[in-house]
């Protein structure tokens, strides 16, 4: 009997471990240098220290257990100085995300205070910008296949699939780093979302940086990949902190 | 001096009085010229939201109100559409529609512009109205996230029919994928009335598969840049405005069409096929051209065309860089109903054989064509003549596969009505063919001409389609259109 009831006991830890270390899967990401896309006034590479990154966006279910823990960030109670008022508007009520959203699909509607006391609440803190597009440019089996034609289509052709949002979290391809949806889900979050400033009148941005849509007379693997970023950037810089919308999400990373 | 001062008044009052009833008379015949600083002052009256229509309709005439206080709620919408029967397009629009809502204003009117973003969008947006007076045209005030609203005001000081696009990089993209639309800047009083107003953009579409392939087809940038397009349309698809959705008018109705080309590449050459323009604003101004064939509207710009329509019939609207029209979509319909009137256009009043030896023109009584060879051909002889035929005689509408053209020709291919009547296939050819049919479940309504072909070409020919494209392999003898002459 006491062997079996160990077993027991045994299993039943195991899959509360397994349950535990599904919601904080993290994987650890080498440090190295890369050249961003965009942005950099000179073309010198980024130095990205040694970090971890969760595999997964944050889900529905994991938001709902933030939220519990903290109700000042429930729907109705939450602060209009720190998300906007589409905030969670697609969830049932303040503790339920409702039948039309899946458990394991994105949280999205967040706005950046609020995913950033998320991961602060357990003990993470969101990416930077640099770290993001550093995991981001991995593809199945490269660190940076940011020059491969087909990782840039994939990408693009995001842009056109309508409401991915309520796809769950996983389905996307894993890349080289074991990192799932970087492409292909929802946008993030990044912490240093709005250190680029781009005007939004692009033709104007343009002058600031006359490598990008000038000049080539046709489309290459590069040109894709920086309309491609150009998309991210864009649209990071239409943000500001308390804005929340439907295409948006966020993981946490930790040093 | 105080004597001359008196004697002056009365002349000066006539004077006024003159002045006065001038102005008047300028109001109701011909527009007073005024300049941008004039409108800049123009005070406004009054506030009310702006009417916005999806094409090809636009909102009623601004008349002789006042300048006012307009308020303009555009939703910008990335959402599935169709092309052509069975191609899907993700369209970024304007007011869920390509071309975007048309929006009419008078001049002076102070517009406060809400811009809003769908919260189901992927991606930031903006907009550049090409009447705005002011940076970007309105651009760098009005990026947008995706769940959001941008407000920013301007006032319209230039009368004219303008382009309106988004201008978030990559511009040509957002472009390409249907965000245009056009925003008229009407004058004092308004522009004269007419009986019909229509709106209508042409816009080149640049998709991953070529014409007609299946399925959702994502924007193909390469092809943007070498402006080879495979798609060039009337509001947004294929036949947008032809079949069921033409444009329609009566006899005797003067109409008016708000025609603006939003590209992002291609020139128009707009024209409609049995018409003269009367007037034409050109390319959306002040200045108007009278008695235009065809009038040319770049990219990014626009033309007012009027026309009285004088007799019934289906005229054809076609960028007259003529491919485009029949091959890629560029084909719209306007149908007009009413009286003919034989004095301005007849119809085939004779049909004769034209022998330049002869150097008469000889009737040419039905049935007569004979089939002069006396040889019957062989089925492989029969086909290889009729693909000839075919070439030269059907080719240009019926499509070089047989796949005809989306709501202006019926398909050849695998066809349903061909198959089922040999018969009635003949007598079409022979005699034409109009009005409304149904092939393969879609309806058509379009007008074959009569057929100018011996009955043994009109065998071979017949042969040669039914041989082709999975129809059903009837085999056509001279006997058989002989026999249908009668």
């Amino acid at each position: 009997m006491i062997p079996l009831k160990k077993i027991i006991t045994f299993f039943l830890l195991l899959i509360c471990v397994g349950l535990f270390a599904q919601e904080v899967k993290m994987v650890t990401i080498s440090g190295g240098t890369f050249v961003p896309l965009y942005g950099a006034t000179t073309k010198k590479p980024v130095k990205v220290a040694p970090f971890s990154i969760d595999v997964y966006p944050v889900t529905n279910a994991q938001y709902l257990a933030f939220v519990k823990k903290y109700p000042d960030y429930s729907r109705s109670k939450m602060k209009g100085l720190y998300a906007d008022k589409s905030y969670l508007t697609q969830w049932e009520s303040d503790f339920n995300y409702g039948k039309n959203n899946l458990s394991n699909a994105p949280i999205t509607n967040v706005s950046w205070f609020a995913a950033k006391k998320y991961c602060e609440c357990q003990g993470k803190r969101l990416p930077s910008m640099d770290e993001w597009e550093y995991v981001a440019m991995a593809d199945e089996k490269r660190s940076d296949a940011r020059t491969k034609e087909e990782f840039n289509r994939y990408i693009l052709s995001w842009y056109e699939k309508p409401k991915t949002y309520s796809n769950p979290v996983g389905q996307t391809f894993k890349n080289y780093w074991g990192v799932y949806d970087m492409h292909g889900l929802v946008w993030e979050w990044t912490s240093d979302f709005n250190s680029i400033f781009l005007s939004g009148e692009s033709r104007k941005d343009k002058d600031t940086d006359k490598n990008l849509f000038c000049g080539s007379g046709s489309v290459n693997a590069t040109d894709l990949m920086n309309y491609a970023a150009f998309m991210r950037y864009a649209f990071r810089g239409s943000l500001k902190a308390n804005y929340t919308t439907k295409n948006l999400g966020f993981r946490c990373a930790k040093d | 001096m105080k004597q001359l001062f008196h004697f002056s008044k009365p002349y000066k009052i006539i004077a006024l009085a003159l002045f006065a009833a001038a102005s008047i008379f300028s109001c109701g015949k011909k527009e007073e010229k005024h300049d941008v600083d004039y409108y800049e002052k123009i005070k406004v009256e009054g506030q009310k939201e702006a009417e916005l229509t999806a094409p090809p309709f636009v909102p009623k005439p601004v008349g002789d109100r006042p300048a006012m206080h307009l308020v303009v709620n555009m939703e910008i919408k990335e959402q599935e559409g169709e092309m052509v029967d069975g191609t899907k397009y993700i369209y970024w629009t304007f007011g869920g529609s390509v071309p975007g809502s048309f929006i009419r204003t008078r001049v002076g009117d102070e517009i406060e512009f809400h811009l809003k973003n769908h919260p189901d969008n992927k991606l930031p947006h903006n907009i550049d109205l090409h009447a705005v007076t002011g940076q970007g045209g309105g651009a760098s005030s009005s990026i947008v996230a995706p769940g959001h609203e941008k407000v920013f005001n301007f006032k319209v000081l230039n009368p004219g029919l303008y382009v309106y696009h988004c201008a978030t990089a990559p511009v040509g993209m957002h472009i390409a994928n249907g965000m245009y639309g056009l925003i008229l800047v009407e004058p004092e009083g308004g522009l004269p009335p007419v009986d019909k107003e229509f709106y209508v953009m042409q816009g080149d579409f640049y998709t991953k598969g070529s014409y007609g392939e299946q399925g959702v087809q994502p924007f193909d940038m390469n092809k943007a840049l070498k402006e080879e397009p495979d798609y060039v349309v009337f509001n947004g698809k294929v036949g947008a405005i032809a079949g069921d959705n033409a444009l329609t008018a009566k006899v005797g109705e003067t109409v008016r069409i708000y025609m603006g080309n939003g590209g992002p590449n291609l020139l128009s050459s707009f024209h409609v096929i049995g018409e003269i323009f009367d007037k034409v604003h050109i390319e959306g101004g002040d200045a108007i051209n009278t008695n235009v064939q065809t009038t040319l509207i770049p990219a990014g710009g626009s033309a007012i065309v009027e026309f009285k329509v004088d007799v019934p019939g289906t005229f054809i609207l076609v960028d007259h860089s003529i491919f485009r029209a029949f091959n890629k979509g560029a084909l719209g319909m306007l149908k007009v109903t009413g009286e003919e009137n034989k004095k301005i256009y007849s119809g085939t009043t004779q049909e004769g054989i034209y022998l330049p030896e002869g150097g008469n023109i000889q009737n040419m009584p039905e049935g007569k064509k004979e089939a002069k060879s006396t040889v019957a051909k062989t089925l492989p002889e029969q086909i290889k003549s009729g693909k000839a035929i075919f070439g030269t005689t059907c080719f240009a509408c019926h499509q070089s596969e047989g796949q005809g053209v989306p709501n202006a020709f019926p398909p050849l291919a695998k066809s349903d009505y061909l198959n089922a009547d040999p018969n009635r296939a003949i007598q079409a050819v022979i005699r034409g063919l109009s009005g409304e049919i149904t092939v393969n479940g879609k309806k058509i309504n379009s007008v074959m001409p009569s057929q100018n072909l011996s009955d043994d070409e009109i065998a071979d020919v017949l042969t040669y389609v039914y041989s082709s494209w999975g129809n059903n392999k009837t085999v056509v003898t001279p006997a058989m259109v002989k026999a249908q002459r009668k």
